[in-house]
């Protein structure tokens, strides 16, 4: 494949394997944050409204 | 004019009948220049190395502990409100407290710097670059400042937080300011960083007023 | 002209129209990501000089990008804000707060990261990466004050004000940084500085910043979406959503 000849060769590049994969971790380690993060708060947000809600009309 | 003046002459005023406030900028600047000797070394040689850049984070942070109290007391006693309600030109009147802040902090602090440049050994020939740097450099903290002290003034633990807001505004004037004073020691052209610290300090003089009243006005009315 | 920033003033106007947009926005950014990130990794050629680990770049500068454009963003809505007291745009300013500092923090350690196969430590006080540093520093200022800060209209007017006088301090804070950096030791090479980079390489580079930006405005909807919620919830129709939402 492309730059490299075998799987191996793409995980280990060329010794810099390390260096690479540390970054391209922790960028998708922040983008699932982003992504994640608002979901969540947005659900409790919700939770807590629509009981909020019920609680005034009974 | 006049109402500048008359600003001007009430800060001096209330700033010599409360003194301690003149002198605990000045006491922590002192101590805080005399930790490194004794954090990082007593040699002589490797302090006047340090000086410019220990006397000047001294300076930078002994200004951002008396920001707190540029509006501070005037909002607890509410003639804050008064001053914004009646002044016809706010961004004066904020330019005038810039300008008696740095009369009481500033200023000092200038004078004061050469007898700590002496404790550093920091070489004779860079005194004057320190004492102008000091001069316009805590001018141009001081307006830098003014608007983070502006819109914490509001808040009953602003200090931190002014802190936090306003330390990555300093980074350009202790740069210029530092570097001017390690370039004096290695008698080199130290005059432009002056310069551009003014430059700074002119640039700042244009908005910040505008932006401080902007922002005492969000405080008041919070 | 006044009626298309009414418009985009009502918070109930953007709350429908932007679940299309940050649905869109998101497939795109998905697929140009995806492209760029295995172009990038698999098949551009290998750096002459910086060998493999050149491969960061691909989110590195992408990143730092992004988060620089945030604040300016930020200033701009926080501008608007003042003038023309959109709530709408302070909105926006407090979502994209924290969409910008995780940016910074992105371009940082994978500026640290790449810096150790390049200069041999984790952390070079670089000019790039020190401005980067500080540009975080005032992304947290801004999310500080809005914790601080119970009062929601004083904290909105408070972030704009703040922003403002960031970004105007951004530039000198650029400049001066740079000066410190070459009167110190310059470092011998510069990340990203290059001459004349093949196609192979740039190609999946400016699909990267096309793909983080969507990303990035993507987000911005959903955040903005939530901030929605949440200040207009005495609002009829925000309830009708509330329970929608639940309900469903």
């Amino acid at each position: 494949m492309g730059a490299f000849e075998t799987f191996g060769d793409f995980i280990a590049m060329d010794g810099h394997g390390l260096y690479v994969w540390l970054a391209y971790g922790s960028f998708a380690l922040c983008m699932a944050w982003l992504i994640v993060q608002p979901r969540l708060a947005l659900k409790r947000y919700v939770k807590e409204q629509s009981m909020k809600m019920k609680r005034e009309q009974s | 004019m006049s109402a500048i003046m008359l600003m001007l002459r009430r800060e001096m005023l209330l700033a010599y009948r409360r003194k301690i406030d003149l002198i605990n900028p000045l006491l922590f600047f002192m101590m805080v220049v005399t930790l490194f000797p004794l954090g990082v070394t007593p040699d002589l040689e490797k302090l006047s190395m340090l000086a410019p850049g220990i006397i000047w984070v001294a300076a930078l942070l002994s200004t951002l502990l008396s920001l707190d109290m540029m509006f501070r007391n005037d909002y607890d006693d509410g003639s804050l409100e008064q001053i914004l309600l009646s002044a016809k030109s706010v961004e004066g009147l904020v330019l005038a407290k810039i300008i008696a802040h740095w009369m009481v902090t500033g200023l000092p602090l200038t004078l004061m710097s050469p007898m700590l440049g002496m404790m550093l050994s920091l070489p004779q020939r860079a005194m004057i670059a320190l004492m102008a740097s000091l001069a316009v450099g805590t001018l141009a903290l001081s307006m830098l400042g003014a608007v983070g002290a502006a819109l914490t003034v509001g808040l009953r633990k602003g200090g931190l937080l002014l802190a936090l807001l306003v330390m990555p505004l300093f980074i350009p004037v202790l740069i210029f300011g530092a570097s001017s004073v390690a370039g004096a020691a290695q008698a080199i052209e130290f005059w432009a960083q002056i310069a551009y610290i003014g430059a700074i300090a002119l640039g700042a003089a244009s908005f910040v007023p505008w932006l401080t009243g902007v922002a005492l006005r969000i405080s008041v009315n919070n | 002209m006044w009626k298309w920033i009414q418009k985009w003033g009502s918070p109930k106007w953007f709350y429908q129209m932007s679940w299309n947009w940050s649905l869109t926005l998101g497939v795109i950014s998905a697929l140009l990501m995806t492209v760029g990130i295995i172009w990038g990794l698999g098949f551009a050629p290998q750096d002459y000089q910086q060998g493999n680990s050149f491969r960061i770049i691909y989110i590195h500068v992408p990143s730092a990008i992004v988060a620089e454009a945030c604040y300016m963003m930020m200033a701009s809505l926080g501008a608007i804000s003042i003038i023309w007291k959109l709530k709408m745009a302070s909105m926006v300013l407090k979502s994209i707060a924290p969409i910008g500092a995780i940016f910074s923090l992105i371009a940082l350690i994978t500026g640290a990261v790449w810096g150790k196969p390049t200069w041999g430590a984790w952390w070079v006080w670089d000019a790039r990466i020190t401005s980067m540093l500080i540009l975080m520093f005032l992304y947290l200022g801004v999310i500080a004050l809005y914790h601080v800060m119970e009062n929601e209209q004083s904290a909105d007017k408070s972030a704009a004000v703040l922003t403002i006088i960031g970004v105007v301090n951004i530039p000198i804070i650029k400049y001066s940084v740079n000066w410190w950096n070459t009167l110190h030791q310059p470092a011998t090479f510069k990340l990203t500085e290059k001459p004349a980079m093949p196609a192979e390489m740039w190609i999946p580079l400016v699909l990267m910043i096309f793909g983080v930006y969507a990303f990035f405005l993507a987000q911005m909807f959903i955040r903005s979406r939530s901030e929605i919620l949440i200040r207009e919830r005495k609002a009829s129709w925000v309830k009708e959503e509330i329970s929608r939402m639940t309900g469903a």
